[in-house]
């Protein structure tokens, strides 16, 4: 097993390629981030964005803080949630794929303990090139917290945000 | 609830507009982001056990403006981020903020507990309240409200599909916005005012 270390805006980013003789495909990890639980919650999820340098897709998630991990895609479809496993996500060549609330997420299934704001959760990500060769990324998502909101870039027009006095 | 106000729950149930019953209304007509639904044939009650293993109806958050969430703890996405935006309506109501409770109905009690919902809605904000029902209570008040949710199964476990509206009812107790998932929580804050005003 050979471990590349990058370092990426500050993000310690361990590749760890397996299967790899000739195929050395790195898939750089950035804001890697798991939400937080309450006690007794059994779910949580995952987010980051992915980035490989050749044509892919994440084929699959391992951790070792629930019983099952999935790859799941939420969709929205006339104000009806819906959550679904899917097989596998696409990672292009050079294109950065975020996993974010409202997409694409990894699941946790059956929590063995609750995540605490500030764990450090470790988590593995297989990589299947187009090639046919496998690689398998070990990163830590940090826990934020239960409430951390979708996106605070709402937040970046203050000229046209007008309080109304009623 | 008094005759006249039981008629106008029937005359909207036959998709009478609610413009139509401005006249014999006292709710102003509504200008917002979000849907008005003044005069729902639907939503009219609820009793659902809260925190401490207290009954909570309608009537018990009255002179309040009051927002709905229905929703369970396993969601990783959708259920946050709802409430996460309520916490920033709260902040963007300002010295209101107090008048508006927010509410978390569970449609997963299977899996979700009265004190599991507690820990989950406190995270939040101490002031949200989440509700639990039996099975037949779930259903029952996802039916009143016009909610739709489903179980799903995923690998060895499931997922709950499920609307994700929220609504809120002005201070008399009456529902009168439908709030989409994709309204930002200024605009959510906007339209909330107009019921506190």
């Amino acid at each position: 097993m050979k471990f590349l270390i990058k370092p990426i805006n500050s993000a310690l980013i361990v590749s760890a390629v397996l299967f790899s003789a000739s195929a050395s495909a790195a898939v750089t990890v950035e804001d890697a981030w798991v939400r937080a639980t309450v006690p007794g919650q059994q779910a949580t999820g995952a987010f980051m964005k992915l980035t490989s340098d050749k044509d892919g897709k994440l084929i699959e998630a391992k951790s070792n803080i629930s019983k099952a991990v999935e790859i799941h895609e939420m969709a929205m479809q006339d104000d009806v949630m819906k959550m679904r496993q899917i097989p596998a996500l696409d990672l292009p060549n050079g294109k950065q794929v975020e996993l974010k609330p409202g997409g694409y997420h990894i699941m946790f299934i059956d929590l063995h303990n609750q995540v605490k704001e500030n764990d450090e959760v470790e988590l593995q990500l297989v990589v299947e090139n187009n090639d046919g060769s496998k690689e398998t990324i070990d990163i830590k998502a940090l826990a934020k917290p239960l409430t951390k909101s979708a996106e605070t870039a709402k937040h970046d027009e203050p000229m046209s945000m007008h309080k109304h006095g009623h | 609830m008094s005759i006249n106000q039981k008629r106008r729950l029937v005359l909207t149930g036959l998709g009478i507009l609610p413009l139509m019953l401005a006249g014999c209304s006292k709710e102003k007509p509504l200008v917002v982001h979000g849907q008005d639904i003044t005069g729902a044939n639907f939503g009219r009650d609820f009793n659902l056990q809260g925190p401490n293993g207290k009954r909570y109806t309608l009537n018990d958050f009255k002179g309040k403006a009051l927002m709905i969430f229905f929703g369970f703890t396993q969601c990783p996405d959708v259920c946050p981020t709802a409430l996460a935006r309520a916490v920033e309506i709260k902040g963007l109501l300002g010295e209101d903020a107090d008048k508006l409770q927010v509410l978390f109905i569970t449609i997963d009690p299977e899996r979700d507990t009265p004190e599991m919902l507690e820990a989950y809605t406190n995270a939040f904000d101490p002031s949200f309240m989440g509700l639990y029902g039996t099975l037949d209570e779930t259903q029952a008040v996802a039916k009143e409200f016009k909610i739709y949710y489903k179980k799903v199964p995923t690998g060895s476990s499931y997922t709950m599909d499920h609307s994700a509206l929220s609504y809120v009812f002005d201070t008399d107790g009456k529902l009168r916005l439908s709030l989409s998932h994709a309204q930002s929580a200024q605009e959510c804050a906007e339209d909330i005012r107009q019921l506190l005003a």
